[in-house]
C-alpha cells in the first residue's frame, strides 16, 4: 500500500505502471473536522481516557480528491461521466460507438476501470481516442485519487469529453464520486427489469440511465415500462435513453444529451 | 467489498486523531452508518477488525450507531421513515426524496 496516501494495496496500476508517487506531487490536505473534546476522568493504567468528538465523514478524504478532479475539469472546460453497469453490460462496445457518432467534432479521452489487462483502453485506442487503463488489481471500484492519477498520466484536451469506465459493479462505485458531472448507469435489456430496485443505491446515484441492447428486445421478455417505472422510484428525476450500439437505435438522443453536457 | 475501503478510511481518521491529542491507545469508537448508506454493518465490523490489527486501535469496542432512513413526499410533503431507498409514500403511493439515513461518519473516541 501507498503510504503517503494509502491507496494501491500494492497492486494497483495505471497505464501499466505500478503505482508509486512521484515528487512535487499535490498532497493532499487532510480536512480538520475535530472540535471540542471532554475530560472523562476514568483512570485506566493510570491514564486519563479522554473522549474525543470526531464527526468526520468517512469518505473526506475520496471527497476531497474528488473536489480537486471537479476543479480540474472546471477549469479546463472537461466534461466528465461516470459510466457504471455490471460486467457485460455493453459499456465499452458502446462507448465505441459513440466516438465514433461524435466524428471528431468534440475532444474525446478516455479512463478506464478493470481488475485486470489492458482489453479495454486497447479497444478505445484503436478508435483514436486517447485512453489510459487503472488496473485496480483485487479493487472493486475506482476512487477520486486513481482517477487523478490517471488524468496526470492522460493529459485530457481542453474541452473534451471525458469518460470514466468504472469497473464492472453494479454496488461499490455508487458510493465513490470521482469527481463526475453525472454517473451514467448502463442497464442491458438482457440483465432483467428489477435491477434498479434490487440496486437502488446506483440507480439513485447516477443522472442516466441508458437501457442497452434493445435490438435483443424481441427474444426476450423484457418489461421496459416496469424497469423504467422502477429505475423511477428510486430515483424520480433519471433520465432514461433506450440504446442499442448495434442498431443505432438511440444513439442520435444519447448524442444530442452528450452535446448538450446533459442538459 | 468497499466496505474494506470504508475501514481504511477510518483507520486514517482515528490515527490522525489520535496524533492530534498525543494519544497512542484506542479503546472505543463510534460509528454513525446510515440505514440507506449501502454499508452492510456486519460486513463493517468484519473488515474494521482486519484492518485494525497491528494498529493502534487493534482491539477498540466498535459502536454502530445506525440512523434511520428518512424521506419526504415528493407529493404530500409528508416526513417518512424508509427501510429501503425505493419505498414509496404509504398514503400517495409515491415516490419520495431521501431526507436522511446515507451518513457514513466516525462519530466519537475514546482513547490514552
Amino acid at each position: 500500500m501507498c503510504t503517503s496516501c494509502g491507496c494501491g494495496g500494492g497492486e494497483l496500476k495505471i497505464g501499466g505502471k505500478p503505482h508509486r508517487h512521484d515528487q512535487g506531487e499535490l498532497r493532499f490536505r487532510r480536512p480538520n473536522h475535530e472540535h471540542g473534546h471532554e475530560h472523562s476522568h476514568e483512570h485506566s493504567h493510570g491514564e486519563s481516557l479522554r473522549r474525543v468528538r470526531v464527526e468526520q465523514d468517512i469518505l473526506a478524504k475520496n471527497n476531497a480528491y474528488a473536489a480537486q478532479n471537479r476543479g480540474y475539469f472546471a477549469s479546463h472546460g472537461i466534461f466528465a461521466l461516470n459510466l457504471v453497469s455490471s460486467p457485460g453490460s455493453g459499456k465499452t462496445t458502446l462507448l465505441t460507438r459513440t466516438i465514433e457518432g461524435l466524428n471528431g467534432k468534440v475532444p474525446v479521452a478516455v479512463i478506464e476501470g478493470d481488475q485486470q489487462t489492458s482489453f479495454d483502453a486497447e479497444r478505445i485506442r484503436a478508435t483514436g481516442v486517447p485512453a489510459i487503463q487503472i488496473n485496480t488489481g483485487k479493487g472493486c471500484h475506482l476512487d477520486a485519487h486513481m482517477v487523478e492519477h490517471a488524468l496526470q498520466e492522460l493529459k485530457p484536451a481542453a474541452h473534451s469529453l471525458l469518460f470514466i469506465e468504472n469497473v464492472g459493479n453494479l454496488v461499490c462505485p455508487a458510493s465513490f464520486d470521482l469527481g463526475e458531472a453525472h454517473k451514467v448507469v448502463i442497464l442491458s435489456v438482457t440483465e432483467g427489469e428489477d435491477k434498479p430496485l434490487k440496486y437502488p443505491d446506483m440507480f439513485a446515484a447516477a443522472g442516466l440511465m441508458l437501457l442497452n441492447k434493445v435490438d435483443l428486445l424481441p427474444y426476450l421478455s423484457f418489461d421496459v415500462q416496469k424497469c423504467v417505472e422502477y429505475a423511477r422510484r428510486v430515483n424520480p428525476r433519471i433520465r432514461v435513453i433506450l440504446t442499442s450500439a448495434t442498431s443505432g437505435e438511440g444513439m442520435d438522443e444519447w448524442l444530442g444529451w452528450l452535446r448538450a453536457r446533459g442538459a | 467489498m468497499h466496505e474494506m475501503s470504508l475501514a481504511e478510511s477510518v483507520l486514517e481518521i482515528i490515527e490522525n486523531s489520535a496524533a492530534q491529542h498525543g494519544c497512542t491507545k484506542i479503546h472505543s469508537v463510534w460509528l454513525e452508518i446510515g440505514q440507506l448508506a449501502g454499508v452492510e454493518v456486519e460486513a463493517m465490523r468484519f473488515c474494521f477488525d482486519a484492518v485494525t490489527r497491528g494498529s493502534i486501535a487493534e482491539g477498540a469496542q466498535l459502536e454502530i450507531i445506525e440512523t434511520p432512513g428518512m424521506g419526504r413526499c415528493l407529493n404530500c410533503g409528508k416526513s417518512i421513515h424508509l427501510n429501503e431507498r425505493y419505498d414509496l409514500c404509504p398514503e400517495c403511493e409515491m415516490p419520495v426524496e431521501v431526507t436522511g439515513g446515507t451518513e457514513m461518519r466516525v462519530k466519537e473516541l475514546e482513547m490514552t
